[in-house]
C-alpha cells in the first residue's frame, strides 16, 4: 500500500515535472507556429538565475518563483527583437536559427559559469509513507504545475489579453484591422512562455542542479510532449505529460531510469503516427 | 556553353581538384596534417548525404548522426567478431540503410510534415544516444564486442583488403580511401541526381502535390532518398570508426548532428560541392580556434576558442543573413555580374 502511494507521487511527480517544462514551449509553438529548439536552453538559464540570486542573498522562493521568470522573460524579449521576428513564416528556418540559438548559449554560459554542476539544496525538507521518506519539495513542484497550467487557462479564457493573443494568433490581419497590433502581440507572447519556461528552470533547479548542457536533457521530451499534445495549449500540455509521464515513470519503475526515458521517446514516435494532430487534434478538440 | 556542357565542366574541375589533393597532399605535407586532412574527407562524405537528403530531397534530417553513428557501431562489433573486414564495410551500409528505411517507411506513408519529421529524427537519435550510452557494463556485448557504454569501443581493428586479412590498410592508405571515396560518392551522386530518378525527387522537393499529380508517388522517392543518404552516412561512419580505430556514443550526440547541419546550411542547399566545402571550412575554422585558445582560460580567450558559441553565431548569421549558403549565394552575384560582362563585350 505504501509503495503504491510512493509510486502514485512519483508518477504524478514525473506529469508535472513534464507539464512544466512544455508548457512555455506550448504557448510559443501553439500560438505563433515557432519551434524554440533554444528551449532547453531558456529551461538552464532560468536555473542559472535561481542559484545566482540565492547566491546574492536573495530569498529562494523569490529566486526561484520571480527573479527566473523575469530574467528569462527578458532573454525571450530580446531574443524575439533580434531573431525570431525576421523569420516568421518560415517555420524550418526558425528551427535552425534557435538551433544556433541553443549552441550559442551553451558556449556563453560555459565560458561564464564553467562546465561543473551547481546545485541549489531543496527546501521544506521530508516527509514519511510508512517506511519510505519522501521530499516534501516534489509535492511543491507538483503544486506549482498545477497553479501554472490553470493560471494560463484563465488567462487565455476569461482577459482580454488572452482574448487578444487568441485572435491575433487565428487571424492576424483581421486582428490588426480591428486596431490590434500583431508584432506587440507576437513580442509578448514570446516572452510570457520565455517567461513560463524560465520559471520552470526556477523550480526545477534544486531537483536537477544546473549546468551549461542540461537543456539537451530537456528540449527533446518537452517538445515531443507539445507535438503530443497538439493544438490546444493546456489542454494538450496536460493530456500528453500525463501519458507521457506515466509511461516515463512506470517504465523508469520497472527497469532503469534510463530506458525509462527511451520509453518515453519510443511511446511518442507511436503517438505521432497514430495521431499526427496529438491528442487534441482528435479529442476535445474544441478546449484550449 | 549549354547546360549539359557547363555541368560536365564543373565535374570535371571538381574531378580535377579532387585528384590534385589526392595525389599531392601526402607528398607536401607531414603525417600529421595528413591525419588531419583524412578526416576531413571523411565528414565530408557525412556532409553529402545530407546535401543529398535536405539539398536535394527536402527533407530535413536532424538525426543524420544516427545512421553515421550506426554504421560506425555496426562496422565495429562486426569486425572485432570476424577478424575480417569484407563483411563488417558491407554491414555498415546495409545497417543504416535498413534502419532508415524502416523509419522513413514509418515517417512518409504516415504523411508526417516536415516539422515533425524533424522531431522525430530528433528524437531517435536521442534513443540511440541514451541507449548506446548506458552500456558500459560488461553484461552488454554483442559477441566478442563489448558496448563500452559512455567509454566507447577502442581498438577497432582497421580495414584490410577484401578478403585478404593481412593487408590492413594503414594511416597514409586511409587517406587514400577516404579521398577516393568522397570523390567517387561526389560523382555518383551527380549521376543520381542526372538522372530520372535524380529530377524526380528534386520536382517532389519543389511542389509536391503536383509531382503527385503527374504521377510519381513521393512516398516512395523521398523514402529512396532517405535509404541512399543513410547508406552513404553509414558509410562515412565505418571509414570513420577506421580513422581513430575507436567510436564513442558522442557520434550520435546532437553536437555532431548540429555540425552536419551547419555544414550544408553554410556551404548552400542544392548544391554537391557546397556541403564539401561549407564541411571542410567550418572544421578548419573549428580546429583553428580550438587550437589558439584552450577552453580553460578565461575572458575573450574563453569566447573565442568556445566552439559551440562560435558554431552556434555561425548558424544564426547564416539563417538570418545569407540563408542560401554560400556557393549559391556566389552563383547568384556571378550570374547578375556575367550579363553585363557580355553586354560589354559586344
Amino acid at each position: 500500500m505504501d509503495l503504491v502511494a510512493l509510486l502514485a507521487i512519483q508518477v504524478l511527480y514525473a506529469i508535472a515535472s513534464l507539464a512544466l517544462i512544455s508548457v512555455g514551449l506550448a504557448i510559443i509553438f501553439g500560438m505563433m507556429k515557432v519551434i524554440n529548439l533554444a528551449h532547453g536552453e531558456f529551461l538552464m538559464l532560468g536555473g542559472y538565475a535561481a542559484i545566482e540570486a540565492n547566491r546574492y542573498g536573495i530569498n529562494i522562493w523569490i529566486a526561484m518563483l520571480v527573479v527566473a521568470p523575469l530574467v528569462v522573460g527578458a532573454i525571450g524579449a530580446i531574443v524575439e527583437r533580434t531573431i525570431i521576428r525576421w523569420l516568421y513564416g518560415r517555420m524550418i528556418d526558425t528551427m535552425l536559427a534557435t538551433w544556433g540559438l541553443s549552441l550559442f548559449l551553451v558556449g556563453l554560459t560555459t565560458a561564464v559559469f564553467g562546465n561543473t554542476t551547481v546545485g541549489l539544496s531543496a527546501p521544506l525538507g521530508s516527509f514519511e509513507i510508512g517506511s519510505y521518506r519522501v521530499s516534501a519539495y516534489t509535492l511543491f513542484v507538483i503544486a506549482v504545475a498545477f497553479v501554472t497550467l490553470g493560471g494560463v487557462l484563465a488567462m487565455l479564457r476569461f482577459t482580454r489579453l488572452g482574448l487578444v493573443a487568441r485572435g491575433a494568433m487565428q487571424n492576424a490581419n483581421m486582428a490588426a484591422a480591428l486596431g490590434v497590433n500583431p508584432n506587440r502581440v507576437y513580442s509578448v507572447t514570446f516572452a510570457a512562455g520565455a517567461a513560463l519556461t524560465g520559471l520552470a528552470g526556477g523550480v526545477l533547479a534544486p531537483v536537477s542542479g544546473v549546468f551549461p548542457t542540461i537543456g539537451v536533457a530537456y528540449v527533446a521530451k518537452s517538445f515531443i510532449t507539445v507535438i503530443g499534445g497538439g493544438a490546444a495549449i493546456v489542454t494538450g500540455t496536460a493530456t500528453a505529460s500525463a501519458l507521457f509521464g506515466a509511461v516515463n515513470q512506470l517504465a523508469t519503475y520497472a527497469t532503469t531510469p534510463v530506458f525509462g526515458e527511451v520509453a518515453l521517446l519510443a511511446a511518442a514516435i507511436v503517438l505521432i503516427r497514430l495521431l499526427p494532430q496529438g491528442i487534441t487534434g482528435r479529442f476535445f478538440r474544441r478546449s484550449l | 556553353m549549354t547546360a549539359r556542357a557547363s555541368s560536365l565542366a564543373g565535374i570535371a574541375v571538381v574531378l580535377a581538384i579532387g585528384l590534385a589533393v589526392l595525389v599531392l597532399t601526402p607528398r607536401l605535407f607531414e603525417l600529421d596534417v595528413v591525419l588531419n586532412v583524412t578526416v576531413y574527407m571523411i565528414m565530408a562524405v557525412l556532409a553529402l548525404s545530407l546535401g543529398l537528403i535536405w539539398g536535394f530531397g527536402g527533407i530535413l534530417c536532424f538525426g543524420q548522426s544516427a545512421f553515421f553513428g550506426l554504421g560506425a557501431y555496426t562496422y565495429a562489433i562486426a569486425v572485432m567478431n570476424m577478424g575480417e573486414s569484407t563483411l563488417p564495410l558491407v554491414l555498415s551500409v546495409v545497417v543504416p540503410a535498413v534502419f532508415a528505411a524502416l523509419l522513413g517507411y514509418f515517417i512518409f506513408y504516415g504523411r508526417i510534415s516536415d516539422v515533425y519529421l524533424g522531431v522525430i529524427t530528433l528524437t531517435v537519435t536521442l534513443i540511440l544516444f541514451n541507449s548506446v550510452n548506458s552500456t558500459a557494463g560488461p553484461e552488454f556485448h554483442i559477441g566478442s564486442a563489448r558496448l563500452g557504454g559512455f567509454n566507447g569501443i577502442p581498438g577497432i581493428p582497421a580495414l584490410n583488403v577484401p578478403f585478404f586479412k593481412d593487408w590492413q590498410v594503414d594511416l597514409e592508405g586511409m587517406f587514400y580511401l577516404a579521398t577516393a571515396s568522397l570523390l567517387l560518392v561526389y560523382v555518383a551522386l551527380r549521376a543520381l541526381l542526372a538522372s530520372r530518378f535524380g529530377r524526380v525527387i528534386v520536382a517532389i522537393r519543389e511542389n509536391e502535390g503536383r509531382a503527385q499529380l503527374l504521377g510519381y508517388d513521393p512516398r516512395v522517392y523521398k523514402l529512396a532518398t532517405f535509404v541512399i543518404g543513410a547508406a552513404i552516412a553509414g558509410y562515412a561512419g565505418c571509414l570513420f570508426a577506421n580513422w581513430g580505430n575507436f567510436v564513442s556514443p558522442t557520434i550520435f550526440g546532437l553536437a555532431q548532428s548540429a555540425q552536419i547541419i551547419i555544414w550544408v546550411i553554410v556551404g548552400g542547399r542544392g548544391t554537391l560541392v557546397g556541403p564539401i566545402v561549407g564541411c571542410i571550412g567550418i572544421q578548419w575554422l573549428t580546429a583553428a580556434l580550438g587550437a589558439n585558445a584552450p577552453s580553460e582560460t578565461a575572458g575573450w580567450a574563453a569566447l573565442v576558442g568556445n566552439v559551440p558559441l562560435i558554431l552556434g553565431a555561425i548558424l544564426i548569421g547564416f539563417v538570418l543573413l545569407v540563408p542560401k549558403g554560400i556557393l549559391p549565394t556566389l552563383g547568384d552575384l556571378a550570374a547578375q555580374l556575367t550579363p553585363r560582362r557580355a553586354k560589354a563585350a559586344r
